[in-house]
């Protein structure tokens, strides 16, 4: 007998299968992932994730007989039929298949089932679906600035990245390994024979000899020779930007449905997942405002709605201070999304202007607005529909003006990522052109 | 004759495995008259086996997506707690390949052992089926040649290409199988060769300038409808192999493919036939080999206890009322037969005595299963074996569900009158007829519109389920590269019910 021990080599077979099976079912698993990703909270769209897929559509067809005219079943533990008893047809079918069914397993079972996908499965589904990848790498490379570092020293250079010092120190060791005779011993020489001429010609004569050797010497050692030379070297390196806010401001008020927020916060998960594959670090912050504004978790913010008027300005206004207190523009970089149904006091308007334009504008990255409407209204992107709320109309001016601040319109989930992409990708494309 | 025991605890080690073998085999080959093939046991994680279990048992498996779709339902279900895993794979190969989880206590190890590297491994080495369709020492050379040469087609081909292949191979799988053997016995070792020599001998006549001979003129004579049939071996029901002979549109690469799902097919389809037998025998000899162990003191009270749960658990039968009924437990059915047998062969009663004259008392119970165990498939053992005595045990009752009639109506009871067709209605169950489909190529228009003919000969009104039906025969279509049309024919009258007409997708 022999016992071979199996789990050293763990190499999971299953590996290879389950990718060809993501692959085969990649409809149905990007349905499942967007389901599922609608209940999770923004921070947690990167963990890994239990989905649960019809077996349906990943059916794996053989003939198979129908029910037919008459079946036979044998079956164990009969308490009280006689030969010859009639039974109602009992209404669950497909009970007691007996043997038949017993071999037929396997396939026979098509019921859903749940599957378990790694983060990086779900992760890459998720963007898969929104084709963001492509998207996120462009992005990535340009915010990626390069920057030049010191990484040692270098034969060859330009003058002005010359290392005196480092050259110097080369010269010097070269002339001591070479034994170049010093200024001193020169100097030195001279006074000798000096005195030497008075008291003694020929050895003043032999003097001047040896300080001829000498002389000879250093001519041939140069003080400073052309393989002394060193440069200062210098490497590109990507230079990551390290760490970003992301500012959700909505409008709460009693005119956001759930659709409305539902739709807002597909657009926030967006940008999350967005800017932590382009950040180290991202922080959320969340501020909702009716006619005043206050920072509040997630669960809040989606969850819970309030009356009363709206001002935009005051949300605005919040994110203002929060950028004062605890982000530093200088080191953080700041992103905002708006949503809202656009409808915003009249009176507010111009100081929401004023405020975006003069002080958050010049502090962001980036400032979206995203207006949200009813399910049955179908305009989304930029295309202007009828009914112009007061919101849109001051912004739209503010458009034009930036490029850091765009504005779209969704009202149907699945326009969300072609906004998003708009959104992002315009501004994109310009900075490449730039470039 | 008390020995020491074997292991204490649940812990074991390579040693503890060793010893448990060894003292399982004594019993198994002394005592019971086991005749195995020599035993090799692996150690896997539950991970692994839920890996082998997706590939069909099967160490190693080329590699296609429904296997990962397998996995993922069972690990679905293995996590969610619902169903703890089998404890053992076995592998019908020439040495016998054992796996035991290392989660497994030592006790259960020793059930393992018990059960695969000795109930299984002497019913694969003996039982008629298996010598007939299978190759014990062949089969891992030939997946380690399948699973290499699949990958490599889809290197050569495309992941898709290969993709569309398996997939249309797998869903005629069960039409892959030959039911009645042909000449040629299962040596699966020549197989790859074979491949071998026929890719040398391709090279080797390869020759450019034949492109450009002008062909023959073709042939005018259309052959005669029953000659071309004979030709094509028509009727045929190996409908894989029909095709992998006959379909004009494949390359030799994807017949190969189609070889190697038929011959993996045909590999299994002596466990489909034997399931209660194989099981039972399974059960029965580990019953036997525990018992006996724990009478020779090698394993422990307590030990014996936690095997006695698992066993009873393992050969538990609801009744049809009970919520957990879920057809008949072949380990059940299995073990009390064979334990029924040995009843029998010990201390037969007179209806035993009048039943089974021939093994009633005959006193050597080994002797009497060792011969069943060789001898008989599912249907062919309850047909001869299921006594009077099971039937009232279990109460097995028949019930005939007529569509034309609105009520179900009980045919037969366990009483005298009902025996017999209790005992006939209960193995037909298990006739290889009975569950699959009986559908055959019957003829094909080679000269004409290449068109292919199948019937299918139903019985009992049962006809083919349409979804799954025209999902098969799509993938027909497409191996055969021309429109199929199956045919649906009444068994007894001859009467065409329903044609399916199919073209394939692309030229």
């Amino acid at each position: 007998m022999h016992i071979v021990d199996r789990r050293l080599n763990p190499g999971s077979k299953s590996f290879a299968n389950r990718q060809r099976f993501l692959r085969r079912a990649k409809d149905m698993v990007e349905k499942a992932v967007r389901e599922a990703s609608k209940d999770r909270a923004i921070g947690d769209l990167e963990s890994p994730g239990e989905i649960s897929i019809p077996s349906e559509g990943t059916r794996e067809p053989t003939f198979r007989h129908t029910q037919g005219s008459r079946r036979d079943l044998v079956l164990p533990g009969n308490k009280d039929y006689v030969e010859g008893d009639l039974i109602e047809r009992p209404q669950g079918e497909g009970e007691g298949d007996g043997a038949g069914g017993q071999v037929g397993r396997g396939d026979g079972q098509e019921d859903a089932f749940r599957f378990i996908l790694t983060r990086d499965e779900f992760l890459s589904i998720f963007l898969d679906d929104l084709e963001l990848p492509d998207l996120a790498k462009r992005r990535v490379a340009q915010t990626e600035k390069e920057g030049l570092r010191r990484a040692g020293f270098t034969t060859t250079g330009t003058p002005a990245n010359l290392a005196l010092h480092r050259t110097l120190q080369t010269s010097l060791s070269r002339r001591i390994a070479l034994k170049r005779p010093k200024q001193q011993a020169v100097d030195e020489l001279e006074r000798n024979i000096e005195a030497a001429e008075l008291r003694d010609a020929a050895e003043a004569e032999r003097l001047r000899g040896e300080l001829k050797t000498l002389q000879q010497k250093r001519a041939r050692i140069s003080y400073l020779d052309p393989i002394d030379l060193r440069y200062r070297r210098f490497e590109r390196f990507p230079k990551p930007v390290t760490q970003a806010v992301m500012f959700c401001l909505m409008d709460v008020s009693g005119s956001m449905t759930e659709h409305m927020k539902d739709l807002a916060k597909r657009f926030f998960m967006l940008l999350h997942v967005f800017l932590t594959r382009r950040y180290k670090r991202v922080e959320i912050v969340f501020i909702r405002h009716t006619d005043r504004a206050g920072e509040v978790d997630e669960e809040t913010f989606f969850r819970s709605a309030e009356t009363g008027g709206t001002m935009v300005s005051s949300a605005l206004q919040e994110m203002a201070r929060i950028i004062r207190e605890r982000y530093d523009p200088g080191v953080w970089n700041i992103y905002a999304a708006q949503a809202s149904d656009g409808d915003n006091l009249s009176s507010d308007n111009p100081q929401t202007r004023e405020l975006l334009q003069n002080h958050i504008l010049p502090l962001c990255q980036y400032f979206a607005y995203v207006e949200v409407s009813g399910p049955n209204s179908d305009t989304h992107g930029y295309a202007p529909h009828h009914g112009q709320t007061s919101l849109w109309i001051t912004y739209a001016s503010l458009q034009k003006e930036s490029e850091k601040f765009q504005m779209r319109r969704v009202s149907r989930r699945e326009h969300i990522y072609s906004v998003f992409r708009q959104l992002f990708q315009r501004r994109a494309a310009k900075t490449a052109e730039a470039n | 004759m008390r020995g020491e025991l074997l292991f204490e605890g649940k812990d074991w080690d390579f040693e503890t495995i060793q010893r448990i073998h060894d003292a399982v085999a004594t019993i198994a080959h002394k005592e019971l008259g086991l005749d195995t093939f020599a035993n090799q046991i692996e150690v896997i994680t539950a991970e692994q086996m839920l890996d082998a279990y997706a590939s069909t048992g099967m160490p190693l498996f080329y590699k296609h997506w429904s296997f990962g779709k397998r996995f993922a339902q069972h690990e679905g279900i293995y996590r969610m707690g619902l169903q703890g895993l089998a404890y053992e794979i076995v592998i019908n190969a020439d040495p016998c390949i054992s796996y035991i989880m290392e989660e497994n206590s030592a006790t259960m190890q020793t059930l393992v052992i018990a059960h695969a590297a000795f109930g299984h491994n002497h019913f694969f080495k003996h039982n008629y089926q298996f010598r007939q369709w299978t190759d014990p020492e062949g089969i891992l050379d030939y997946l380690s040649f399948a699973k290499t040469y699949i990958a490599n087609c889809e290197e050569r081909y495309g992941h898709a290409e290969v993709e569309r292949l398996l997939d249309a191979a797998h869903a005629l799988m069960p039409q892959g199988i030959d039911r009645y053997p042909r000449k040629r016995p299962m040596n699966l070792q020549l197989e790859e060769k074979r491949e071998q020599d026929r890719k040398e001998e391709r090279e080797r006549l390869y020759d450019d300038l034949w492109r450009t001979v002008p062909g023959r003129a073709r042939g005018s004579r259309q052959l005669a409808s029953d000659k071309r049939r004979a030709l094509l071996g028509l009727p045929q029901e190996n409908i894989l192999y029909f095709l992998e002979k006959v379909a004009p549109r494949l390359k030799p690469w994807q017949r190969e493919v189609l070889r190697i799902v038929r011959l993996i097919a045909q590999y299994f389809y002596p466990q489909q036939q034997t399931k209660v037998m194989n099981e039972g025998c399974a059960t029965y000899c580990h019953y036997r080999l525990l018992g006996r162990l724990h009478e020779t003191g090698q394993i422990g009270d307590g030990s014996f206890l936690e095997f006695l749960t698992s066993h009873t658990n393992a050969t538990r039968q609801p009744f049809y009322d009970s919520p957990s009924y879920s057809g008949i437990n072949p380990y059940a059915l299995g073990f009390d037969m064979m334990r029924d047998i040995e009843r029998i062969v010990r201390e037969p009663t007179e209806e035993d005595r009048y039943w089974f004259p021939e093994i009633a008392g005959t006193g050597d119970e080994m002797e009497v299963l060792r011969h069943v165990w060789a001898n008989y498939r599912d249907d062919s053992f309850i047909a001869q074996f299921l006594s009077p005595r099971l039937i009232r045990n279990w109460r097995l009752f028949h019930v005939v569900d007529d569509r034309e009639h609105p009520h179900l109506e009980v045919a037969a009871i366990h009483n005298e009158r009902g025996y017999r067709d209790l005992r006939r209605s209960l193995a037909a169950q298990y006739e290889v007829g009975g569950y699959a489909p009986d559908i055959q190529v019957v003829d094909v228009d080679l000269a004409g519109n290449r068109k292919l003919v199948l019937h299918h000969r139903v019985r009992d009104g049962k006809m083919l389920e349409l979804a799954n039906a025209s999902m098969v025969l799509g993938h027909l279509a497409n191996l055969w590269g021309y429109e199929v049309l199956l045919q649906e024919i009444d068994a007894t009258s001859e009467q065409v019910l329903k044609e399916h007409m199919v073209r394939p997708e692309h030229g």
